[in-house]
This record gives structure tokens, sequence and C-alpha cells, in this order.
């Protein structure tokens, strides 16, 4: 494994052309919500005013682009070097992921253009875990945007810059800020209370996102770059992507021992079994968070590159699911309240995603974020 | 996975600070008191004749468009609070729904606004401190320049009290301020100077807690008499009393509201939800605090991500 080079190639291909389509469809709804209002594009309503937009765009968004802090906290804090190539484009995909959960915070809030109203002391509220949120996350993407910078400076220059004291201090940062926020997403919802089904309204939702948020990180990091050695035809990182694969059960079986403690501990457990939606949800989830682990357990499996999509697949799907559970599907506001995500709105969010794959294709492309290949490319 | 023993103990201990930092120790937060200066009001639904005049009131007083649920928008007649709609009356039935405060075949009406909670979930809730208690009378106030419409609000209230212009480009959120633009000048909430039977009596909290109690003592069918539009008012209606239920809804419930109720049927036939007696923005906040302890714990670890970072990098050179 070498120095990080871009991959080169054309831009316009097949794949990208699609992703422009869903995004420009999205712009036009996204039109016409700041013409006409939320309630125009959107199904949300007074009982449910948190959509797809928060949960997906937000709180989905930002867990699956912890890829950068959680390889962070392998290689900085556990001092393990030898992920290093890996760092890069993580660090690339949060950013994009980061970034686009701060548009869609912008699309998603009534009176965007106060927004600037968080910054301001006179007006902050320090009781607000919110608040947390929108400052660890707006402080984030721009640390992000700083760890990334050696990247543009690299094929700007065409030298390696150094590491400097200033970066060490920027990388520290961007552990803590994710630490703060991903459990704080956790947190928001504690104020929903009797709002939010007993299966996930807890006290520890803090350290439950947490730990789930650090497990997302390198789960879409297998996943990534799976994905990209399939897209981009380059070698298959496995070794290196076995190893790192080791540290996701036992993620998984602290995530789970908390998880059911606490149930456990509040006597809910029952509700799970209660064949409704919010039960049957909650068992899905937590099949898509003991599949992997089962699957992972074994040393054969975590070699083979087949098995590690598999259960990156099903735990990201897992990962989804309980953070829906937690904010749309576990939450009740009373009889007469119903949501479904609205055509319109639907596409935005499609529109996010796609954004986010057009710009971490050109950027790997032109820019120095993948391991180089030993072999010159034909 | 091959790791130094002596760095994997290094980063394990780092967790382990990150760990102690994320361990909850749940200190108890104070419990927020009742302001002793709070206003509110008393709603007794076996008083109300379900007339609506709070809400022609309210409208009134509030400058807010009419709202009409049938095709024909000939009457005004909204189903429950909107955006529209800060006080609304409603009904509960059952059976052949003829006696007045009856469980089974009986009716009952109930009134639904901001209860003005002791410790509210929406201005625990808001970044921007556009939901505020006032410091004196403990109304809970909305301050649109200050709000940026996330919404959070109306996650966080118990009771789904704020609405949101979900049609407007330039939205914001609405609800029940007890016409605290009214106050200053000496008068009362709309709602209760409107009402005929004073089913909504304004007042001091703490002089309709009395109120409420003294209701309880009653002997239901004998006449008492019943101060309308505010405790303090003179004006006075004899009345049958009616049979209670031994509640009074928002003496407790999520730590307690200024707003208080009374009525024939329990509570959660007319809506009313059942809620602990501690106020979810203390359990939140209580976390939260205990989680930062004034910003000092996140700035101790930043300060030894910033010695692992250096120490890796060291490493590698």
């Amino acid at each position: 494994m070498s120095e990080a080079k871009p991959v080169g190639g054309k831009v316009f291909t097949g794949p990208f052309l699609f992703f422009l389509v869903i995004t420009l469809i999205g712009i036009y709804f996204l039109a016409k919500r700041f013409m006409f209002g939320i309630g125009a594009v959107t199904n949300m309503n007074d009982g449910f005013p948190w959509g797809i937009w928060i949960t997906y765009d937000v709180v989905v968004g930002t867990a699956f682009a912890c890829g950068g802090y959680s390889m962070a906290l392998l290689v900085y804090v556990f001092n393990n070097g030898e992920y290093h190539p890996l760092v890069r484009p993580a660090l690339l995909a949060s950013m994009f992921g980061y970034t686009l959960a701060g548009v869609s915070v912008f699309i998603d809030i009534g009176r965007y253009w106060q927004i600037y109203n968080v910054f301001l002391p006179w007006y902050t509220n320090f009781n607000s875990i919110l608040l947390e949120v929108a400052l660890c996350i707006a402080a984030y993407i721009a640390v992000l945007w700083i760890e990334f910078s050696p990247a543009f400076l690299e094929s700007k220059t065409g030298t390696k810059s150094k590491v400097n004291k200033l970066l060490i201090f920027f990388i520290a940062l961007g552990i803590l800020l994710p630490t703060m926020h991903q459990s704080s997403l956790g947190s928001l919802m504690i104020l929903a209370g009797h709002k939010l089904s007993p299966l996930w309204w807890s006290p520890a939702l803090p350290l439950i996102f947490l730990i789930s948020a650090i497990t997302m990180g390198y789960t879409v990091v297998i996943f990534e770059s799976t994905l990209s050695s399939f897209g981009f035809k380059r070698p298959l990182e496995t070794s290196i992507l076995a190893k790192l694969s080791l540290v996701i059960p036992i993620l998984l079986v602290i995530f789970l021992v908390v998880r059911f403690g606490d149930l456990l501990m509040r006597g809910q457990l029952g509700l799970a079994f209660s064949g409704n939606l919010q039960g049957n949800m909650f068992l899905l989830e937590n099949i898509l968070h003991i599949l992997p682990l089962v699957i992972l357990a074994s040393a054969k499996n975590r070699k083979s590159a087949k098995m590690l999509f598999l259960s990156a697949c099903f735990l990201m799907f897992g990962g989804l699911l309980f953070r829906f559970n937690t904010y749309l599907i576990g939450f009740d506001p009373g009889a007469g309240w119903h949501y479904f995500p609205a055509i319109g709105e639907q596409f935005i969010t499609y529109a996010i995603i796609s954004a986010e794959i057009l710009l971490y294709m050109v950027f790997v492309k032109k820019l120095p974020v993948l391991p180089g290949q030993e072999q010159a490319r034909a | 996975m091959k790791i130094k023993r002596r760095d994997f103990l290094k980063g394990a201990a780092g967790c382990g600070v990150l760990a102690a930092v994320g361990q909850p120790t749940f200190a108890e937060a104070k419990k927020k008191e009742r302001l002793p200066g709070a206003l509110g009001f008393l709603y007794d639904s076996t008083l109300c004749i379900g007339c609506q005049a709070c809400m022609v009131g309210c409208k009134k007083a509030n400058n807010m468009p009419v709202e009409s649920s049938d095709l024909l928008p000939i009457w005004e007649n909204p189903r429950d609070l909107s955006a529209k709609t800060l006080n609304v009356i409603k009904k509960f039935e059952s059976g052949t729904g003829l006696n007045k405060d009856q469980e089974t075949d009986g009716f009952a009406y109930v009134k639904r606004q901001c209860m003005h909670c002791v410790d509210p979930g929406c201005v625990s809730a808001c970044p921007v401190s556009a939901m505020r208690k006032n410091p004196d009378t403990g109304v809970v106030t909305y301050n649109k320049d200050a709000c940026i419409g996330c919404r959070y609000c109306q996650i966080a209230c118990p009771f789904n009290i704020p609405k949101f212009q979900w049609d407007s480009a330039f939205p914001q959120i609405v609800k029940c301020q007890l016409c605290s633009h009214l106050l200053p000048k000496g008068e009362i909430a709309a709602c209760c100077s409107f009402c005929p039977t004073g089913a909504s009596l304004f007042g001091p909290t703490n002089e309709l807690m009395a109120e409420a109690k003294r209701r309880q003592q009653m002997e239901p069918g004998k006449y008492y008499d019943f101060p309308v539009s505010s405790i303090d008012s003179g004006k006075i209606f004899s009345q049958k009393a009616a049979s209670y239920v031994p509640q009074i809804y928002g003496e407790n419930a999520v730590g307690g509201t200024q707003v208080l109720m009374l009525a024939g049927v329990p509570f959660s036939k007319l809506g009313l939800p059942e809620l602990p007696e501690k106020s979810y923005a203390s359990t939140a906040e209580s976390i939260q605090h205990t989680l930062y302890k004034g910003m000092i714990a996140p700035i101790v670890v930043l300060a030894g991500l910033f010695y692992f970072v250096n120490r890796s990098q060291r490493d590698k050179d």
C-alpha cells in the first residue's frame, strides 16, 4: 500500500449522469419548498414535526459519516498507524456526509434566514440539547474540511505538507466533537417523553447512540472500501479490512449488552413481543445487529470480501432502522396523527444522497484520496 | 489485530476517560417549584356548557384567522388546536351521550391550550430561547425574532401544544401565551373574560389551587358559589356542585402546570396524557449537565486526545 493518489479517469460516466438527474429533480422540489412552505412538499405535521429530513439526512446521515471519527479513534487514540491508508477516504465521506447534513438542516428549519441566531450569545440556551448538537455539528464540518485540506494542498503543490501542531489540534477536536454530538443525538429524544415508546426512550439513549455511531463508522469504512474497489475496478484491501472488521463484533457485544441491560432494568423488554409494528421493528432492528455479530465472529468470514460486505450491509440497515425507530416509528404523538414521507420530500432526500455520491466520485478521481496502486494503470 | 500491549493500555485508558465522561450519574436536578407570582387559570369541565365563547374571545384578542372544517366554510368550527386556533373546546361522548359529566352514557367538555408548565419542555428544548418562561408570571411566551423554526418545541411538548405554519414560506410557531399582551393593561386572558359560567377562571395559580381543593370537598348536588372570570372579580354564580374525579390535573403532571383542571370524568377520557411527576426537561437537563459539567469535561478530554494524537504522530516519524 503506497501513498494516496488520484484515481483519474472520466468524470461524466453513466452512474454520474444518473445521480445528476436525481439531484436535479430534488432541486425542483427544493424550489417549491422555499416558495410555498414546508407543507407544500412534505407530509410533516404538528404531530410529526420531524420527518425523514431530520431522521435520515441528519441523524442517519451523520452516523454513516462517522467513518472519519471511528478511524481517527483507531489510528490516533489506539495508535494503529497501519490503518492510516483508510483514514483519508473515510474522512472524505465524513466531510460530505456532515456538510450535507448541515445543508439538510437549513432546508428543514422553517425560519432558515435566522439560522445564525444559534451563534448569538443573547439567544443561545445552554439547557438546550439541540443547541449543543447544532454548534458541535457546525464546528465539526469546519474541522473536517481543515482535516481534509492536506489533500487539496498536495494536489496543488505536489508536495506532502508536514503534519504540524495545528493539524494535530484539529484531529483531536475531530474526535471530541462527534463524541459529543453523536451521543446528544440520542439525548434529543429524551424530551419526547411519553410520546416515544419505552423500547427506545431511555436515559441511556446518549450512550447507546454513541456506541452505535462508532460501530457505524467502521461499518461504513468497510462498505465504502468494498464498493469503491468494485466501482473503480481496484484491488480490494481485504487483508486490512479483515483486521479492521474484528472491531465490529466487539462493539456489537457492548452495544447489545447496554441495549438489553437497559431494557431489562426498566422492565420494558416485553413490549418487543407485543406483535405490533413497534415491537416487530424492534425485533428486526436487533436481528440486523445480531446477524453481523454472528458472521464476523468467525475469522474465516472476516477474510471473505463477500461476507464482509454482507455484514456491513446488515449493520448499516440495522443502524438506520435503530435511528428511524427512535425518531419516527417508535414516536407516537397520540391518536389521529400519521406520517409517511411525501414524494417531493423523499426526492429531496434522494437528491442529498445523490449529491454526496457525485461529489465523492469527482473528489477521488481528481484528488489524492484513495491509496495508490503498485502497478501502473492502463 | 496487532496492537502493542503498551499502546493498547494507553488507548484503553483514554477511552476510559471518555467512558467516565459518558457515564451519566443521574445527579438529581433540583425540582423546579411554582413561581410565587405564577399566573394561570382553572378550567372546570363540570361548569363548562360548551358555548365556545372562549374560542371567540381568544380569536379576537389574538387576531387569529377563522378556521372551518366544513366543505362550505359557513361556521367557524376548528376540530383541534392548529396554527390558526390557540384555544379549543372539545367534547367527550360515550354510549347514549345524555348525561353531563358521566363516564358511561354521558358527555363532558374539555378546553385545550398551553398549560404553561412549571418546567416547560419547549423552553428547555429551544436552542435560541424563542420559548421563554416569564420570570415573574411564569407565562410561556414565544419570540418569532429568535425562532429558527426547528420545531424541537413540538417534539418536546408533552401536550402537543405548539403548532407550526406549514403552508407559509415564512412560518412561525403558534401557541397560547395567556394573552400576555393584555396582562400589563390590567386585563385577564380573553378565554376567561369571555367565559359566562366561570368554567375558565383566571388568577394566581396558588389561589386557583386552593379553589380547586375547595371544590373537591363539595358535596355533589348541593348549591355553592363559584367565582366568574377571575378569582378576585367579585362576580359570583351559584350552581349545583358536580361529582368530581379526585384529581387536579396539572397539580403534579410533568412537574406541575400553571393551568389547572377539574372534571367529572377521568382526564384520560378527555384526551389528556397520564404523565410522570418528574418533568422530562429535568431528566434531559440533568443527564446533559452531568455529562458536560459546565464544559470542563470536554476540555479535559480534548487535552487527553491532543496528547494521544501528538504521540501517534511522533511514533510515525
